[in-house]
């Protein structure tokens, strides 16, 4: 194994097994569990009520946006915990790849989001009814895992934020939040006033949710590509973003001895 | 000096929970957001004239989460802080120090309440016709103050765990649910009505609805009360047990 794959696997999930060691199982399954689960039970039941779309809307919509927690909240406090714990600074220090280094902490989250989103459409399948159309289930998953991927770019563009803000976790709830209102999860995006459906077509989950819908209603993947595809362009942009913007402020923190200011 | 006690520690509390970003996040960003949400939804759905049904819903949504998350992390806070021995080494009973702190917390729900009115106002031409003013103008301080023995009972249950913090991420969306603050109890199964008569909000937000669409606010707010004095009961009980516990086994100050 060459030293950058290293720093890429063994990195990563001791980076992942850190972020998770001051909890014990029963904290995963409350936190990423039990939260996802509860939400969409909540916006099915609220969709029951407005009588706006029909329970699969819902269930998609929110199956796949309790991904982007793992991605978001996982991928934001991957990164930017180093310069909370101080540990920033010993491991900018080592000569390791940096692209290896950063990308080996997205590998634990997009698994994880994976498996929480499996989780939220097993239990809907459970609880609520839902029944995707037979033999879509192979290209939900590869409309989970593109989204996932993308909602962990994001993930990883606050992270990179957070080597320098004062609070990112604000940030991170934030975007979090307003996921869940402009990226199609809810209300489909052209019941959105111009300005958020655009704000929503700018952020990962909204092509990728709209061909996750597709696929379930029956679709085949080959159809939904284009969808596909831009959510992916989308990841990969704000990954760039994310990376360029890590090295920035390791440069800066450098130059102005601040890597583990506030 | 119980009434000062309560006076300072829940305008302390009150002045430090609103410089903090992540409450101003969970009072005033998070039911905007929500209430957008259903806004939305019912505004493209087939239920009509219900926008301020929904709006005074995502408000109450508001006021739980910051007693879910203030409440439940108050003694934890406390304990990070390094403040917690000296509350409990004070000369008054833990659970009067801890009481007003708890309703500062919901009290800083009173944000979200204001921000989904205005916000829906503003934005959504949600009419803001009260019937009852009066009714409402005691429905929710009355509603407020029974959260806040609410998250006493919670402060004090959630004290015995560690990560407190993930068992409220738990809790937020089940109790959105279970007291029909923005979906109607009818449309939920049977076996959740028994337990949402056991949870104040579902009464508060009776009685704020009763109060603003027309109806007797009053039943259910002696509801919403007496349940609250339940909850302050029991949390003044496990309270004192704690408080016992972490002197004998010396466990005050570890996290």
């Amino acid at each position: 194994m060459t030293a950058s794959a290293r720093v890429f696997f063994v990195g990563g999930a001791i980076s992942y097994r850190a972020l998770f060691n001051w909890i014990s199982p029963g904290m995963y399954v409350t936190t990423m569990l039990g939260s996802p689960l509860f939400q969409i039970l909540f916006f099915t039941y609220l969709g029951r009520y407005a009588g706006s779309e029909d329970d699969s809307f819902f269930i998609v919509g929110n199956a796949i946006q309790v991904a982007a927690m793992a991605g978001i909240y996982g991928m934001t406090m991957g990164i930017a915990n180093e310069r909370q714990y101080g540990t920033l600074q010993p491991l900018l220090a080592t000569p390791a790849n940096r692209l290896a280094i950063f990308a080996g902490r997205a590998l634990p989250f997009v698994a994880n989001g994976l498996f929480v989103s499996a989780f939220g459409f097993a239990v809907s399948w459970l609880l609520l009814d839902f029944r995707p159309a037979e033999g879509s289930v192979p290209a939900l998953v590869v409309a989970v895992f593109v989204t996932t991927c993308s909602c962990v770019a994001l993930g990883m563009l606050i992270g990179s934020i957070g080597l320098r803000a004062r609070d990112v976790f604000f940030g991170a709830n934030l975007v979090y939040f307003l996921m869940l209102l402009v990226c199609g999860v809810n209300i489909p995006n052209d019941e959105l006033p111009g300005w958020l459906g655009a704000i929503g077509n700018c952020l990962p989950l909204t092509h990728g949710i709209e061909a996750a819908r597709e696929i379930v209603a029956g679709t085949p993947l080959s159809d939904v590509s284009g969808l596909l595809l831009t959510e992916a362009f989308i990841g990969l942009v704000y990954a760039t973003a994310a990376y360029t913007l890590f090295r920035v402020f390791e440069a800066e923190g450098r130059r102005r001895a601040s890597l583990e200011t506030y | 000096m119980s009434l000062r006690l309560f006076w300072a520690g829940w305008l302390f509390h009150l002045k430090g929970l609103t410089n903090s970003l992540f409450f101003l996040l969970v009072s005033v960003l998070q039911p905007v957001i929500f209430a957008s949400i259903a806004f939305f939804m019912v505004d493209t759905g087939s239920q009509s004239g219900t926008l301020l049904y929904v709006a005074l819903g995502a408000g109450l949504m508001g006021i739980w989460s910051a007693t879910l998350f203030g409440s439940g992390g108050a003694i934890q806070w406390q304990r990070w802080q390094g403040t917690l021995e000296l509350l409990v080494g004070a000369p008054p009973p833990f659970v009067a120090i801890l009481f007003p702190l708890t309703v500062a917390t919901s009290t800083i729900g009173i944000y979200s309440v204001f921000a989904t009115l205005l916000w829906g106002r503003i934005f959504f031409a949600v009419p803001l016709d009260f019937v009852h003013p009066l009714q409402l103008a005691v429905a929710l301080p009355a509603t407020i103050l029974s959260l806040g023995m609410l998250g006493l009972l919670l402060a004090s249950t959630f004290v015995l765990y560690r990560n407190a913090n993930a068992f409220s991420n738990l809790l937020e969306y089940p109790v959105w649910l279970a007291t029909g603050l923005l979906v109607p109890l009818s449309l939920l199964p049977g076996w959740v009505t028994p337990i949402s008569w056991v949870l104040s909000p579902t009464w508060g937000m009776r009685a704020i609805r009763d109060a603003a669409f027309g109806g007797n606010a009053w039943p259910e707010l002696a509801m919403c009360v007496g349940l609250g004095i339940v909850y302050l009961g029991l949390g003044a009980l496990a309270l004192r047990n704690f408080e016992r516990l972490a002197r004998s086994r010396a466990t005050l100050s570890l996290t």
